[in-house]
């Protein structure tokens, strides 16, 4: 399945390699042209009977990860994040490394060797090492400097709904991309998967300078905020409760217009929708909308618990709704009083 | 133009929600510029042609607010600030919404008073019994703003959104000044967006690409008691911007500015200011780059319901600004 072999490929910021060959090849025979922009961003086009309007669909290819950045004498490794994790959830955790995905462990001293003091404590993150098993620096090999390592985690289905992953924010959005280009519009559309969004949304800053677009929808895996609480306060996203559409983030508001429609259309079809918390989070959508004279834009995503850590929850029912609501949304863009 | 300043303040218009305020503004503005446009953002721009430099003139719209993020089952509604909207400010404040109801600012029961506000624990009550009825009149993701009434003090006004419908006032202002009669090929821009991150001005400064910039904003004093020292006092004029948080004006931009006050006995003070900027940051980095500068209006309590100008320091800036288009630059 497109998701799972999606969320098993390795692509941090910098380094969506592995991402946009799997997906030039899934996509090639759908799209009229496909490019990658010297700052990695692939672009793909699909002509339309019409000449208006331009629309882009986005979706982030890298994900969170780390970055070997020294080798000590010892064998082992000083990292920092790339995007941002949790400092938390990468103790303990094992982690594949370099091209040749060597495996390696964030350590952490047994319970045994612990004191009273710093057994329920968490060490600083740059006291974290990663250790492959070696005893001096001359034992590694294929491991440099600026090599990237990722949480070793591979997909699986929980049950029939729900699926574990990695990497859901966002290769959920570039696989709704992939669906969607299955279809045909009568419109101009460019399907635009960026590189290094997590650390600044800086692909999206190439793509808007380079498209004029008229509009431009966002795919995203979003997180869920559905944890246990007891008080009468927003929890929303929720798993299973549909496609989760923003109306004011970190990066932007999104253009009353579009979003109106969206929900129309939501209505209409029967497809259940909820919002994001406002003010929360940012995605490629703040710069896009912004470049040159402006963009209309909106953010439909996929709702996971658990986003930027080893392990995320998603709803595959989420992801069918998603997909059937942006189809709709792309195939009445002109109609439906969105103008 | 107090009656105009009460319109403009008086109404609706969050970032993004700006609608209202455009409505108002083109209806002053119209009879006075060969040109109106919205343009994709939402960014309302007037046009004066002539033959001399591109000048854009931005003043913004928007006004700082919250939007609703969530409602309990007794019909309370969460909320997320809309910029710079400071709980210090907020508490049993009234907000309003575009559909015209009102509801105030409520917190939770503190432990001691001396906790820190904090919007999180703030909520706004519309007077619904429950959530339904609250769902029914403002759902989820509904923008509101301050509600509260134009005072006129004389030389003095008090209002919400001062910042910044007086820089709105001021070009509207300005366009019926000059009637039509610049050396410059003057561009009104009224931006959206600028509250949450200068955004109109960056759209609408890439469709003009002007030559020269002037952003009309409020800036801070140092005149009240125990203020942060700030050589801007209420009344002493037009303030022209050298420099704040995001940008430092263009000199010679500055220079012409002070020449044109100087030789019409315009009162002007020179402002630096360490907090806040304004459109002029974005479109100072449009293209190739645009010289800008800024005219602001010294206000107390920015960002409050209770803004305060001084109408001379308005009349300093509407009479720098029309002269400065009638040079040529």
């Amino acid at each position: 399945m497109l998701l799972e072999e999606l969320s098993n490929l390795d692509g941090a910021s910098g380094d969506e390699g592995e991402v946009r060959e799997y997906l030039t090849h899934k996509i090639s025979k759908f799209v009229d042209n496909i490019e990658t922009d010297p700052i990695g961003n692939l672009i793909c086009f699909k002509r339309g009977k019409k000449k208006r309007p331009t629309v882009v669909i986005a979706a982030h290819m890298d994900e969170v990860a780390f970055m070997i950045t020294s080798i000590k004498k010892d064998g082992t490794f000083r990292f920092a994040k790339v995007g941002g994790i949790d400092t938390r959830v990468t103790l303990s955790k094992t982690l594949r490394i370099g091209r040749k995905k060597i495996k390696g462990v964030v350590g952490v001293k047994p319970i045994h060797l612990q004191t009273e003091e710093t057994k329920d404590t968490i060490p600083k993150f740059k006291e974290f090492y990663i250790d492959v098993g070696a005893t001096s620096d001359k034992d590694i090999k294929d491991i440099q400097i600026g090599d990237y390592a990722y949480f070793d985690t591979l997909y699986e289905k929980f049950n029939k709904n729900i699926v574990k992953g990695k990497a859901f924010d966002d290769r959920v959005g570039c696989s709704l991309i992939v669906d969607i280009l299955k279809e045909q519009f009568d419109y101009p559309l460019y399907a635009v998967f960026t590189t290094q969004e997590e650390i600044g949304l800086r692909g999206a800053i190439v793509i808007g300078n380079r498209i004029k677009a008229d509009y431009a929808i966002i795919l995203e895996g979003t997180g869920a905020g559905d944890f246990p609480r007891k008080d009468d306060l927003p929890k929303s996203p929720y798993l299973n409760k549909g496609p989760t559409l923003t109306i004011k983030d970190r990066s932007m508001i999104a253009d009353r217009k579009l979003l109106d429609g969206i929900i129309k259309i939501a209505k209409r079809e029967g497809i259940p929708y909820q919002f994001k918390q406002p003010s929360i989070g940012g995605t490629d959508a703040g710069r896009i909308q912004i470049s040159q004279g402006g963009v209309r834009c909106a953010v439909i995503a996929v709702p996971a618990r658990y986003i930027h850590s080893p392990v995320s929850l998603m709803s595959i029912k989420d992801y069918k709704n998603t997909l059937k609501l942006t189809l709709s949304v792309l195939k009445n863009l002109t109609k439906a009083g969105i103008k | 133009m107090k009656k105009l300043i009460k319109k403009l303040t008086e109404t609706f218009g969050p970032s993004g929600y700006e609608n209202q305020i455009r409505n108002i503004i083109k209806k002053e503005i119209r009879g006075y510029v060969d040109s109106l446009k919205v343009d994709r953002l939402g960014n309302l721009i007037a046009h004066i042609k002539s033959k001399g430099k591109k000048v854009m003139l931005a003043a913004h719209m928007d006004e700082i607010g919250i939007v609703t993020s969530y409602i309990d089952k007794n019909g309370f509604i969460r909320f997320s600030n809309v910029g710079g909207f400071f709980p210090i400010h907020s508490l049993t404040a009234r907000i309003m919404f575009e559909n015209g109801r009102v509801g105030v600012i409520g917190e939770e029961q503190r432990n001691s008073m001396k906790d820190p506000l904090e919007i999180s624990k703030m909520y706004i009550d519309i007077g619904a019994r429950n959530k339904k009825e609250a769902e029914k009149i403002i759902p989820v993701g509904t923008f509101g703003c301050y509600e509260r009434k134009f005072e006129d003090l004389g030389k003095r006004i008090i209002a919400k959104s001062l910042d910044d419908r007086i820089g709105c006032t001021v070009l509207i202002e300005v366009a019926k000044l000059v009637r039509k009669k610049v050396a410059a090929d003057t561009y009104f821009v009224f931006t959206v967006q600028e509250e949450i991150g200068l955004k109109g001005a960056k759209t609408s400064a890439f469709g003009i690409n002007p030559d020269i910039a002037l952003s009309i904003d409020v800036t801070g004093t140092g005149d009240t008691p125990k203020a942060r020292k700030m050589a801007i006092k209420l009344g002493n004029g037009a303030a022209i911007k050298i420099k704040d948080r995001g940008m430092i004006s263009n000199p010679s931009v500055v220079n012409s500015l002070i020449k044109t006050a100087k030789k019409n006995n315009i009162p002007y003070q020179l402002e630096v200011l360490e907090m806040g900027t304004t459109d002029a940051t974005a479109i100072q980095l449009t293209m190739e780059g645009v010289p800008s500068g800024a005219v602001s209006i010294p206000s107390r309590y920015i960002h409050s319901s209770s803004e305060m100008v001084d109408i001379d320091d308005v009349n300093a800036a509407i009479r720098l600004i029309s002269k400065f288009l009638k040079t040529s630059l």
